[in-house]
């Protein structure tokens, strides 16, 4: 193994960990809000991905196009949902717990199916996108530039998120999380606020889905396998933390580049599993968590 | 929960034994004028998901501990016992049993670090760790790795549990095991753990304050609920012949034995019947009618139905069953305090 092939592959890893690490952020902003796990979230990121491949079918413009519009589809996609199943859910007089994990989850079955429907089974991609099979060469290391650009494109989403967490709506959010209660004492709609965490957090997931699929394909079962990876990701961080993600994020990323180097590339998730368990006996709330 | 008279709750737990041997019975007899082979697996199905959704349910329902990673404890179960069929010649009649020790063994040590952590967190962990059982099994070549393994025929037997020419005989084994979850949900209701866990449930703090030790309380309840599990994986196994990390130990499938309990009713002695006799059929026939891989809309269907079940009976089909309970007197005098 030369020292470039290990910096080649651990910029891999750090360009494909920015990309784990905005979709943990959807996941963990709408946890920390509220403490409801999204099970459907790698099927939000499943339909962006679609989506992003539909308009770059009909249209052809490229990511300018379809990043607005897939995110702005993401954002009430969230919203319909949070008023339309998650409300309600958490109205329910009996086994409150269980029946958010299993909303979400039919939620995610029922998106897988629709998906299968409309596209069908067919694995897909843009190959003919502008940003396909271009390659940016920097001091030796080969990086393509889709996945430079949805690493700089995750990067200014994180920034987006963090500035919003400074603005009236983003002290409302943190005002909401820390006491549900008390906040509709000072006029905050409770309901409001949380419909729009759910908006906001779909959308972090609608940027990655756009970025993601430039260079990665989409089937209707892509969402399983980087929901679980969001999972291992917002628990390494610690759930709610914005900063957890996005550190945690580029730690998996890391993991799994060089776990598929050094032992072999179907045992790639094996690692960060690893590294996931370990956390939980050593640190059961995550790098950043709070208690 | 409101105090009965001791003879009220031993009268009301006579009842339930009486409707179990009753339904017994019935699920005894109903093959016997079906020679419709398609009918006959559509049971034979919804009698071991029956039963892997009650063993969920001593765990997820009685103690409060949603497990997402059931698939797990189904495939050791399966591998062990066709493995030891294969490498040692152990019958399965005798390996099932050996597949779900070690699938309760399993279940001990994935809820050691695990039961540390609640609610979601708990959930997401066995999911995790599931996962991960199921990536080790695809690349270990000695269980067969991606390939799978394919159960070994010597001649029909009850020895072997191999039947080749009918379906009918796995009808019964499939109806024991159902029988024998229930019988051990039944067991537990009325049993001084199973107080002791549905306390614990609902209440973590003030059980514990109770002398109730969470601990060893759940690892008790995963211990059997991941036997149980087992031991219907070593079925399956037996039953379809051909086993591989995808038909075993797969997300959906730890899903799909959770689900009979979620739609009938967790935590109740019946749900987990009721679910499965609902939610077998829809899936198989949707998944015939609706045209198979790659439409998609049997999925929809099935993603629905879970929505709204969950949404509109929390407490699951059971709850139509009975009559809505009495509130407590205290409960009572609060609404009418309120009025």
């Amino acid at each position: 193994m030369t020292p470039v092939l290990l910096l080649q592959v651990m910029a891999l890893g750090l360009l494909t960990g920015l990309v784990y690490a905005l979709v943990a952020a959807g996941l963990s902003l709408i946890f920390g809000l509220m403490d409801v796990v999204n099970f459907a979230h790698g099927q939000f990121l499943m339909l962006a991905m679609y989506a992003a491949f539909a308009v770059h079918a009909a249209s052809g413009v490229g990511v300018a196009l379809e990043l607005p519009l897939v995110v702005l589809l993401l954002f009430v996609l969230g919203v319909a949902t949070y008023r339309g199943l998650i409300a309600r859910a958490l109205g329910v007089a009996t086994n409150r717990g269980m029946v958010q994990i299993f909303v979400t989850f039919g939620l995610g079955i029922f998106l897988t199916g629709a998906a299968q429907f409309v596209f069908g089974g067919d694995f897909r991609s843009i190959g003919d996108g502008m940003l396909a099979n271009r390659s940016l060469i920097l001091h030796g290391l080969h990086l393509p530039l889709a996945q430079v650009a949805a690493a700089v494109v995750c990067l200014l989403a994180f920034a987006a998120l963090a500035l919003i967490s400074r603005t009236e709506f983003g002290r409302a959010l943190a005002a909401t999380r820390e006491d549900r209660e008390a906040v509709a004492l000072i006029g905050i709609d409770r309901n409001r606020i949380f419909a729009l965490g759910w908006g906001l957090g779909c959308a972090a997931v609608g940027v990655a889905g756009v970025m993601l699929v430039q260079f990665y394909y989409v089937s209707p079962n892509v969402g399983a396998d980087f929901a679980l990876i969001a999972y291992v990701t917002v628990a390494l961080g610690g759930f709610g933390s914005l900063l957890g993600a996005l550190v945690a994020g580029i730690l998996i990323g890391e993991v799994e580049a060089l776990t598929a180097l050094l032992l072999e590339p179907s045992l790639k998730q094996v690692g960060m599993f690893a590294i996931y368990l370990a956390v939980l006996m050593l640190r059961p709330r995550g790098l950043f968590g709070r208690l | 929960m409101a105090k009965l008279p001791d003879n009220a709750i031993l009268r009301r737990r006579r009842r339930e034994l009486a409707a179990g041997g009753a339904v017994l019975l019935a699920l005894a007899v109903l093959p016997l004028p079906i020679a419709d082979v398609y009918t006959q697996n559509l049971i034979i199905m919804a009698l071991l998901f029956a039963g892997l959704a009650q063993a969920w349910n001593i765990l997820g329902g009685y103690c409060g501990q949603i497990s997402l990673g059931h698939a797990l404890y189904f495939g050791i179960g399966g591998y062990v016992s066709t493995l030891l069929f294969l490498r040692a010649g152990l019958p399965p009649s005798l390996g099932m049993f050996a597949g779900g020790l070690a699938a309760g063994a399993a279940a001990l040590l994935v809820g050691w670090p695990c039961f540390r952590l609640s609610g979601h967190y708990y959930a997401i962990a066995t999911l995790v760790v599931a996962q991960i059982a199921y990536l080790l099994a695809l690349n270990w070549d000695f269980i067969g790795g991606a390939t799978g393994l394919y159960v070994p025929f010597h001649a029909e037997s009850w020895g072997d549990l191999a039947f080749r020419t009918t379906k009918r005989p796995f009808h019964y084994i499939a109806l024991a095991f159902a029988a024998a979850a229930w019988f051990a949900g039944y067991l537990i209701e009325g049993s001084r753990w199973g107080y002791a866990w549905r306390a614990m449930r609902d209440d973590p703090v003030a059980a514990r304050s109770l002398a109730v030790r969470l601990l060893p309380s759940k690892m008790a309840a995963a211990s059997i609920s991941g036997g149980l599990a087992g031991i219907g994986g070593a079925i399956f196994a037996q039953y379809v012949g051909y086993i591989d990390p995808d038909s075993v130990m797969s997300l959906q499938l730890s899903i799909l034995i959770a689900l009979p309990a979620v739609i009938g009713g967790v935590g109740t002695l019946w749900g987990p019947l009721l679910g499965a006799a609902v939610q077998v059929p829809i899936s198989e026939v949707s998944r015939s009618w609706l045209g198979g891989a790659g439409r998609g809309s049997d999925l929809m269907i099935y993603g629905a139905l879970i929505v709204t079940v969950a949404l509109l009976r929390p407490a699951g089909l059971a709850s139509l069953l009975r009559p809505a309970r009495r509130p407590p007197p205290a409960a009572e005098a609060r609404n009418a305090n309120a009025a």
